[in-house]
């Protein structure tokens, strides 16, 4: 991705001095525009949005659409896409939510407790261990196109999820656990750590192992990957897995943060997910991605959504700009890769 | 005829039959002229916006937009056609919203064919686009005094019988259309060189751009057809339901594209009739009314018809394994 030698020298060292940390041009802008999102976010809430308070409260919210996004973007990698993320977020936030109000007996000390929020961590994890592994196993050994497999694993895991609850809202969590969604440690928000441990360790998955390569490979060239001797379902599957894994933890920051367990709650994230992952620089073709780009334009997004929420824009309008960002944001790519390619 | 009763069709028909037997027997209110004629009715919004997502999945790509494509064109019209003074004709309330869906789903092959950009992204924004636009700046209110020839063309029926309490019913008049445009759409795909060119761009974009098919041509008439249909299917489902409620449509893009793909065409292009697509509507249309007739809890109904659309498209899968030339996966 990085043509240097159209650089000036100045860039050329610069990007070459970032190079061991993965930023690209692409990012750079990304950089960029985010600081300008600020700065108009900034003018147009005069006061209010430069402030301490607005930050810890972005802090909070924006982990879990970035969480989202980054499992997007590992699918998206692969040349495919996951639209049941939210679903499967969905499905482990409640089997967790179960565990902490039906199982967790009343009386229960704070030893208990504790045991039955790591019990429902667990739970909510390998939930989301097995909703991507039916991604994975559909997609590479049944070879159903992702967008189909995902489509129809969604409707499922929502409906699932609808089933169990039969619409109602499960809430009233122990303490302890909402701590997970709502406490700070040493002033840092937890989702906010959280955020930073998945982020890292995805970028080391991503870019410093055989795995990862062997991911980006398939991506850019599925023909090529098939003929190098890369197992090509097996990526997928661990891809997809992983993507599952991701989303299963954003379940439990998604009924934390907020107390309360819904079928169909977050629906509207599928769409930003895909935005963010688009704006961060994955090509929907697969093969470019980075954790950086998606992990700064989700900051972008929260800038932009946290600001339009301070003008009181209705949710609809939100829609509205987000879909016009969607589209306007892949037409500035295609025209920069197309005057970069000419 | 060992070929025939290997096609795809042919298992739907079977699967049909075997699902109206056992719904009979269950319940024998189901074998009816009346019901008979109410699966008809359900049909038709569902059957029309099935033969827009077959001609676009038949060209190797998807289109979620439609569902908003559908609520803003029928908003905009029960809004405008009154208001403009036009004359209140159902065929006129019909020309204009299928006009703006067309002109909705041009917006959609622009961004695909100019910007070379992926369709299942493009229609996403652009449904969201569309939706945000009409709720947030032409209206949120549910309109209740519809245009009164729509009212009329509700009320309308064929082949109408009387009830031995003294009511009648009939075919709605809104299924013909739903013929003709099945029989429209199948000419263009069958029998004109347009419709070659759309199974070539399903099957090798590429070759289908060397052999020197339009594409440009082809990919507008795929997104103006799409939203055109969407267009009628907006006023039917409005007159349908005596009012247009601009929040109406929202996630029929899943019951659609799963009734398209249980009719057998592939999402990776290249595969798909209208007869199957018909079938597959039909099937799931039994399904959904008689879900209540064989008492199964609504809550059931996504999970279904989820593990509908996984099946089905996991047979086609299975089905295309023998054709296919390497394993990559496509």
């Amino acid at each position: 991705m990085n043509d240097n030698k159209n650089n000036p020298p100045m860039m050329d060292r610069l990007y070459r001095l970032l190079d061991p940390l993965h930023i690209d041009r692409h990012v750079l802008s990304l950089f960029i525009l985010v600081g300008a999102a600020l700065v108009v976010m900034s003018i147009l809430n005069p006061g209010r949005f430069l402030s301490t308070a607005n930050f810890q409260s972005m802090a909070f919210l924006f982990p879990e659409l970035a969480l989202l996004s980054l499992a997007m973007m590992l699918t998206m990698l692969t040349g495919g896409i996951d639209l049941s993320i939210i679903g499967t977020a969905n499905l482990s936030g409640i089997l967790a939510a179960l565990i902490l109000t039906r199982l967790l007996p009343g009386n229960a000390g704070p030893g208990l407790t504790v045991i039955y929020i790591l019990l429902a961590l667990v739970t909510a994890v390998a939930c989301g261990a097995v909703c991507g592994s039916l991604n994975g196993w559909l997609i590479s050994r049944v070879k159903i196109s992702p967008i189909l497999a995902t489509l129809g694993t969604m409707q499922v895991f929502l409906g699932l999820a609808l089933v169990i609850t039969r619409g109602r809202a499960i809430f009233g969590y122990p303490d302890a656990f909402l701590a997970l969604g709502n406490g700070s440690l040493i002033g840092v928000p937890i989702p906010f750590i959280l955020f930073l441990i998945v982020a890292v360790l995805l970028a080391i998955l991503v870019n410093r192992t055989v795995f990862g390569i062997h991911l980006r490979l398939l991506g850019t060239n599925p023909v090529a990957a098939v003929f190098s001797g890369i197992r090509v379902s097996s990526v997928l599957y661990r891809t997809y897995l992983v993507a599952g894994i991701i989303a299963g933890l954003t379940g439990i920051l998604l009924i934390a943060r907020t107390n309360s367990a819904k079928a169909g709650y977050g629906s509207s994230y599928l769409l930003q997910a895909i935005l963010v992952a688009v704006l961060g620089g994955v090509s929907p073709a697969g093969g470019f991605g980075t954790v950086l780009g998606v992990s700064v334009a989700v900051l972008g997004l929260q800038f932009l959504a946290s600001g339009f929420n301070m003008l009181q824009f209705s949710n609809f309008a939100k829609e509205f700009i987000w879909g016009a960002f969607l589209l306007l944001s892949m037409v500035i790519n295609y025209l920069v890769n197309h005057r970069r390619n000419k | 005829m060992r070929k025939i009763l290997r096609k795809h069709e042919c298992l739907l028909l079977a699967l049909i039959v075997v699902l109206c037997a056992a719904i009979g027997i269950k319940n024998p209110s189901f074998f009816t002229l009346v019901n008979a004629f109410d699966l008809l009715k359900s049909s038709v919004t569902l059957g029309i916006l099935g033969l827009g997502v077959l001609i676009v999945l038949v060209s190797g790509n998807i289109d979620i937009s439609f569902p908003a494509i559908a609520a803003f064109s029928m908003y905009v019209t029960c809004l405008l056609v009154p208001a403009l003074g036009f004359t209140d004709h159902i065929v006129i309330l019909f020309v204009v919203s299928a006009t703006v869906g067309c002109l909705l789903g041009f917006l959609n092959a622009f961004f695909i064919y100019y910007f070379n950009l992926p369709a299942l992204i493009v229609t996403l924004g652009t449904g969201s686009l569309i939706r945000g636009c009409l709720l947030a700046f032409v209206g949120t209110r549910i309109i209740t005094n519809l245009p009164s020839s729509m009212v009329e063309f509700s009320q309308a029926c064929l082949f109408t019988q009387a009830l031995p309490g003294g009511e009648t019913f009939g075919l709605a008049a809104s299924f013909p259309i739903f013929v003709v445009a099945a029989v429209l759409v199948w000419l263009v795909l069958n029998h004109m060189l347009l419709g070659r060119g759309i199974y070539a761009l399903g099957g090798a974009p590429e070759a289908a751009r060397r052999v020197g098919f339009n594409i440009r041509g082809i990919q507008f008439f795929i997104y103006g057809s799409i939203g055109l249909l969407a267009g009628l299917a907006g006023i039917i489902h409005a007159s349908n339901m005596r009012n247009a409620n601009p929040r109406d449509f929202r996630g029929i893009e899943l019951t659609v594209i799963a009734a398209v793909v249980v009719g057998g065409a592939s999402i990776t292009g290249g595969r798909g009739t209208v007869l199957g697509t018909i079938l597959g509507v039909l099937l799931l249309v039994i399904i959904n009314n008689s879900l209540i007739l064989v008492g199964l809890p609504t809550e059931w109904h996504k999970v279904i018809i989820g593990s509908i659309i996984i099946a089905s498209t996991a047979v086609t899968a299975w089905r295309a394994r023998g054709r296919q030339l390497s394993t990559v996966p496509t």
